[in-house]
């Protein structure tokens, strides 16, 4: 961690229809480093992705987000994805008419070192998916269209995978839910792991999609803040007892903020 | 990228600036009247009764008030088109002339400088012969007649036929434009299919149309006999420039026992364009009509393309799609006459209405006491790229038959922003995914359309999304 982060969140603040989900949100995240945010329902995990990826949904009122030396704050989504950041979604959208080989050529075109030729991509397409143990026709279906959970993690791993991104952000808050999906998104990320020396990010809050994974910091978020820090000992840790005591500690020190702004109003 | 995302408006506004010169236009401020309509009929050297025909027409368009539904047509410019309908006529201005935003459309849509002078209206000839005739002699091998209605009627066995057809689908009473249509209807296509024979090539309008005037009153016939089967395809997406604004075009289509016939159109007019175009097929006994229809372009339009299935277990399908941009308002949909046991229909159009546009999806399903056994879905999907455009679903059913089966569903919607972001997160600009997602939601239309034709289409769609944004 000697030398500039990768991706580096400094106290951001996020808010959507002027509600405020992330306060002040710090977050490092080194070349090649897994990391692991996690967090009971509601923490603001998922926010915290897309404000990174810039969804316009999303106001940031406060604070920066640097990508591979630029500050990527204020720039469009598009432009993101082709500094190298890559977020995969919960719940990936359908578009209809659409077909999934016509969408991973244009995110692919105009992309230095990933633009190929017709053949050339069809190959590629084809040995990602065996690795995804994916079927290769579903590249003529309309995008998500009729697709499974497990099929819609397949075609974003597979995109991961073709993409080979900088740094990953993987939103598999629900994953936990589907041992289909898991399987899908473990297979992914050994893949995108022996294909790049890129980092992960991955928002969870179910542990068993851990396993198998070398982390190297997990952060514990509870009401949009990080309220803990530590290596991958706190998994095993939150396995076994849950957010509950984060949960706490949090209420209490909102209850003493609370308190303390009360006493400040009273003495005015 | 500032001037691209002006385009658009930008063709919009040069085309009613557009004047063509004084000199070459006689300037008539009479309506229409008999003598000009005689005028027409010898100039073509046609049959008396065809002549009749005219008059009698002219008669009833005379009589007849303006629509008082639908979008306004108070902007028609019938002076224009008396000069334009009137023989001798040079409508020759020169390439000078043509706006640049429509010379840069050609560009950008592909179109072969050879074929552009024409869709300009600048040059009558397009040299297109060749193709027409290769087309046309390779028809003619199997027995298939495939040639300008015009020449058609100079020959007695092929006149005789058209009398017999000539306007009984759309006769002169039915409404105002069909009577102007009658009076100086000029041009068009005729192609008569004998008893079971079955092209295996889609015939293309587009390669014909290069007589003078034709394409804005034009008249098509076609003649689909019993067992027989005939693609044909009408139109190109290239924006057609014409002097007078008005099209009223005549579609006939005759498709015989357990027959199938597929009429294609992509039609694109100039912006300035009031497209009050009629089309209608009547199918035989187990016949089948398949109608694919894309609509761009005009100011206004009315486009209802209408089956009458006469014969038992006859079919009609209608897949069509509307895109309407800021100063259009197109009123587009399908009428169908369920006029016989067992008859099926199906209508599914998509609609997507964009910077001030409206688009109005108008359907009339009709079931005769005749109908019995009968089925008919309707289905409407409209999209609506921004806050100040329109879209409206006006769907009639009449039913008279027992034990019909109809259905109607619609659905109205915008882009929505998580379908953006989703696109975006994987680098494609928002324009692009804007873009990729309305031609899929055109590509139930484009699929069925021959692939030049699907290419051309969404390259048109591109070309409209343009300044979408912004």
């Amino acid at each position: 961690m000697s030398q500039t982060p990768l991706l580096s969140v400094s106290n951001l603040t996020a808010s959507v229809d002027e509600k405020t989900i992330l306060h002040g949100i710090d977050l490092n995240v080194a070349a090649g480093e897994t990391h692991v945010l996690m967090g009971p329902n509601g923490a603001g995990k998922s926010t915290m992705g897309h404000v990174i990826m810039g969804d316009p949904v999303y106001t940031v009122n406060e604070g920066t987000i640097t990508f591979d030396g630029q500050d990527i704050t204020e720039l469009s989504t598009d432009k993101r994805s082709r500094a190298g950041l890559f977020l995969s979604f919960q719940a990936p959208v359908e578009i209809p008419g659409v077909p999934l080989s016509s969408f991973l050529r244009a995110q692919i075109a105009g992309r230095p070192g990933l633009e190929m030729k017709g053949k050339e991509f069809r190959r590629r397409v084809k040995e990602l998916a065996a690795e995804l143990d994916m079927d290769i026709a579903y590249l003529n279906r309309e995008l998500g269209v009729g697709f499974s959970g497990g099929e819609k993690k397949k075609v974003e791993m597979l995109q991961l995978l073709l993409l080979q991104p900088k740094l990953a952000i993987l939103d598999e808050t629900d994953s936990g839910l589907d041992v289909d999906a898991l399987g899908v998104v473990s297979r992914g990320m050994d893949a995108y792991r022996k294909a790049t020396d890129g980092s992960l990010v991955i928002i969870t809050h179910n542990t068993r999609i851990l396993e198998h994974l070398k982390v190297d910091r997990v952060h514990v978020m509870v009401n949009g803040r990080i309220v803990r820090e530590d290596d991958a000992s706190l998994i095993p840790w939150i396995d076994a007892n849950g957010f509950d005591s984060f949960e706490r500690e949090a209420a209490q020190a909102a209850g003493g903020a609370e308190a303390a702004a009360q006493a400040s109003d009273e003495t005015r | 990228m500032a001037k691209q995302r002006t385009e658009v408006a930008d063709i919009d506004r040069s085309l009613y600036d557009f004047r063509y010169g004084e000199e070459g236009f006689e300037r008539l401020d009479a309506g229409l009247t008999p003598d000009i309509v005689r005028e027409i009929s010898e100039r073509k050297n046609e049959p008396a009764w065809m002549l009749k025909h005219r008059l009698k027409s002219l008669e009833i368009y005379n009589k007849f008030p303006d629509p008082t539904w639908g979008p306004g047509i108070e902007g028609l410019d019938m002076d224009h088109i008396v000069t334009y309908v009137k023989p001798n006529t040079d409508q020759q201005a020169t390439w000078d002339e043509v706006p640049d935003d429509i010379k840069n459309t050609f560009e950008r849509l592909g179109i072969p400088e050879a074929e552009r002078s024409y869709l300009a209206g600048v040059g009558a000839q397009y040299d297109s012969e060749l193709v027409y005739h290769n087309m046309q002699g390779t028809a003619a091998q199997m027995g298939i007649v495939y040639s300008g209605i015009e020449e058609a009627l100079q020959e007695p066995k092929w006149e005789a036929m058209i009398r017999e057809k000539f306007m009984t689908l759309i006769p002169p009473t039915d409404h105002k434009f069909a009577a102007l249509h009658g009076a100086v209807w000029s041009g068009g296509s005729f192609v008569y299919v004998p008893k079971g024979v079955k092209l295996d090539f889609p015939l293309q309008s587009y390669f014909r149309l290069n007589a003078k005037g034709a394409g804005q009153f034009e008249h098509t016939l076609i003649i689909v006999e019993d067992d027989a089967d005939l693609h044909f395809i009408e139109g190109c997406s290239a924006p057609k420039y014409n002097v007078a604004n008005l099209h009223a075009g005549a579609v006939e289509l005759f498709v015989g026992k357990r027959a199938h016939l597929r009429y294609s159109t992509i039609e694109n007019w100039s912006k300035n364009m009031y497209n009050l175009n009629t089309k209608r097929a009547r199918c035989e006994e187990e016949g089948e009509i398949e109608w694919i229809s894309g609509s761009f372009g005009s100011h206004v339009g009315y486009l209802y393309p209408m089956s009458v299935l006469v014969g038992r277990k006859s079919r009609s399908s209608f897949t069509g799609i509307t895109f309407a941009g800021a100063g259009q308002n197109l009123d587009t949909g399908c009428k169908v006459v369920l006029g016989a046991p067992e008859t099926s229909a199906s209508v599914e159009t998509k609609s997507i209405s964009k910077g001030g546009g409206i688009s109005t999806f108008r359907s009339s399903i009709v079931a005769t006491p005749a109908a019995e056994g009968s089925a008919a879905s309707v289905s409407c999907q409209s999209l609506m790229l921004d806050d100040i455009s329109r879209s409206d679903t006006i769907p009639a059913m009449d039913i008279r038959a027992k034990n019909v089966d109809i259905g109607h569903e619609a659905t109205i919607g915008r882009i929505g922003d998580d379908k953006i972001f989703y696109l975006m997160s994987r680098g494609i600009s928002e324009e692009e995914a804007r873009t990729m997602i309305v031609n899929g939601f055109a590509n139930p239309v484009s699929k069925e359309l021959p692939l030049e034709y699907a290419v051309e289409m969404n390259n048109l769609i591109k070309l409209e999304m343009e300044g979408a944004i912004g």
